[in-house]
């Protein structure tokens, strides 16, 4: 059975298609055949993240709109050939997405891959709405301050009650944190909201803790996921992130700022 | 030829209407205070229907016009579907606007039931609406304010009157999310700030209270609100409120139990 998660937050800019362009392929990586779905028309830039960007030919509204077919339209990932990527149109207008249409998309992607990975845009409309309905799992993407926390509990909202699992009656979304560019030396500070203040607001299952990391800007330039890099706090976070989705218990790091100890031990850098 | 079935259907379904019990002929008093409760909860009120009860101004041989009253309402955006306890001539008055009209002479599902169940012709028990079940039995004396909407009288045809229901909610209530109980409302989770419940009877928080609780909506006074952990943005009873900036430091995320004293909220620390 093919697993449908949404990557959401609420809030833009929180890091949602950084995770999940790291969680497609941390996912494939562990030989899951894994589909990842740009769901942000008119501002795509999964692809760019994916560094697959001059592939692109047609996008998830031309298979909507049956103006290509499935395969036609995903992309093969150059670094893992158990990953694609299904584009959003930078030239369509939203209203092209439709609920039907992409229902019909995921069921046919779930006939073939055992994850589908929804890039979801910011927001709480239609698009945002449109990533979440069809989802199994949600990955919530949460700054530690207080308008992304708060905004993320009204993804939690809407994911209880307007989702398809909600309207059907059925076994809830399955609703995971990750808290991503967390900056201890911030929280310390008392800039930045800290671990346990996040968690006692929200409180969910903690899938990750994803620290602030320059690391991720250079992978996003490079068209290379941040999960790829051995090298990096993100990337090793990211992939104890996948390690918990599928069922292993890893302890959090990156948590606190033992100056250079992580450091050190990984070799990372910041 | 299509038999008549096809064509059109009866169905009796239960559905909930709240009762304005005016108690003053003041119809600027009353504008301003149901401005004053639309206000507090604006999607509930909105667009609601609406059974005026005048039984009080007869009682109290206040003079008042019946048009003016429903023209008032209209124009806040409440729908008036009934006239309860009004003198014939009222009922004339109310008749020519095409409201039905109830004579008052039982306190229960009366003739506006009546009314309704005329057209009942396939029993459906079915309730479409989850707060159809027992509107019976909240605190049904009229308050000193100007108005309060009770919700004494059920609009219904067949189920039997129920004891009031208490609804128990185990999700967490997330910000955007808005709960009404008709009854008592048991919340086992939190809930958010940014997050509505409401109950016409008591509101019982098992757990952080961070979002707004508003307690006997309908006007029961002797509701009371208990949590676990207060850091409510709002609490209220029976339209008196209490916003975050008036709750004293002393009770905030404490155990607290909240009720209704001369109109004044009282915020109690349960020991
Ligand atoms: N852990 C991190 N450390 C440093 N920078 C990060 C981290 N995660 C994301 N960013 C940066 O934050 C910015 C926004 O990230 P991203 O595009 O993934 O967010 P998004 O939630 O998908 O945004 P949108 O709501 O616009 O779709 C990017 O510039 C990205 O490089
Ligand atoms: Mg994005």
């Amino acid at each position: 059975m093919a697993r449908i998660i949404v990557v959401t937050s609420g809030k833009g800019g929180v890091g949602k298609t950084t995770t999940s362009a790291a969680i497609a392929m941390g996912l494939a990586k562990k030989g899951h055949k894994t589909a990842v779905i740009d769901f942000d028309v008119g501002l795509r830039n999964l692809d760019l993240i994916m560094g697959c960007e001059r592939r692109v030919v047609y996008d998830f509204i031309n298979v909507i709109n049956g103006e290509a077919s499935l395969n036609q339209a995903l992309i093969r990932d150059k670094n893992c050939n158990q990953l694609f990527i299904l584009p959003a149109s930078q030239t369509r207008d939203k209203d092209a997405l439709t609920l039907e249409g992409v229902g019909r998309v995921l069921e046919e992607l779930a006939k073939e891959f055992k994850y589908i990975v929804c890039d979801s845009p910011a927001g709480i409309e239609k698009g945002a709405n449109l990533a979440l309905y069809y989802a199994d799992d949600a990955f919530v993407v949460t700054n530690p301050e207080v308008s992304s926390v708060r905004d993320s509990d009204r993804m939690l909202g809407i994911l209880a009650s307007k989702s398809r699992r909600a309207e059907r009656n059925e076994e809830p979304v399955r609703e995971y944190l990750l808290l991503t560019r967390y900056d201890p030396n911030r929280v310390k500070s008392g800039e930045m909201l800290g671990l346990d203040d996040v968690q006692d607001i929200l409180s969910l299952q903690l899938l990750g803790i994803i620290p602030e990391s320059k690391s991720v800007l250079t992978a996003s330039n490079a068209g290379i996921p941040v999960i790829l890099d051995d090298k990096s706090e993100a990337g090793l976070a990211y992939q104890d992130v996948v390690a918990r989705y599928l069922g292993e218990d890893r302890p959090h790091r990156f948590i606190d700022d033992k100056k250079g100890f992580f450091r050190k031990l990984f070799g990372g850098r910041l | 030829m299509l038999n008549s079935s096809s064509v059109l259907e009866f169905k009796s379904t239960t559905f909930f209407t709240p009762i304005l019990i005016l108690n003053t002929n003041d119809i600027a008093a009353i504008e301003q205070t149901l401005q004053e409760k639309i206000s507090m909860a604006p999607d509930f009120f909105k667009h609601s229907p609406l059974v005026i009860d005048v039984r009080e101004l007869n009682k109290s041989e206040l003079d008042f016009n019946v048009t003016e009253i429903v023209e008032t309402l209209r124009r806040i955006g409440l729908f008036p579907i009934g006239l309860r306890g009004g003198t014939e001539q009222q009922n004339s008055q109310a008749q020519k606007l095409s409201i039905p009209v109830d004579a008052g002479r039982d306190h229960d599902a009366g003739a506006l039931a009546q009314h309704d169940r005329r057209a009942a012709v396939a029993t459906d028990a079915g309730n479409e609406n989850p707060t159809a079940e027992s509107m019976n039995g909240e605190d049904k004396n009229p308050k000193a304010t100007a108005t309060s909407a009770t919700a004494d009288l059920p609009v219904q045809s067949v189920a039997p009157v129920q004891p009031v229901r208490t609804m128990l909610v185990t999700q967490p209530v997330r910000s955007g999310q808005r709960i009404y109980a008709p009854g008592d409302l048991v919340v086992m989770s939190q809930v958010s700030a940014g997050a509505e419940i409401m109950a016409e009877g008591n509101i019982h928080v098992y757990n952080t209270l961070r979002g707004r609780a508003l307690a006997g909506v309908q006007g029961n006074t002797s509701a009371r609100i208990f949590c676990l952990d207060l850091q409510a943005e709002l609490v209220s009873i029976a339209g008196d409120y209490k916003t975050s900036e008036h709750i004293t430091k002393t009770t905030q995320k404490k155990p607290v139990q909240i009720y209704l004293q001369d109109h004044a909220l009282i915020i109690n620390e349960i020991a």
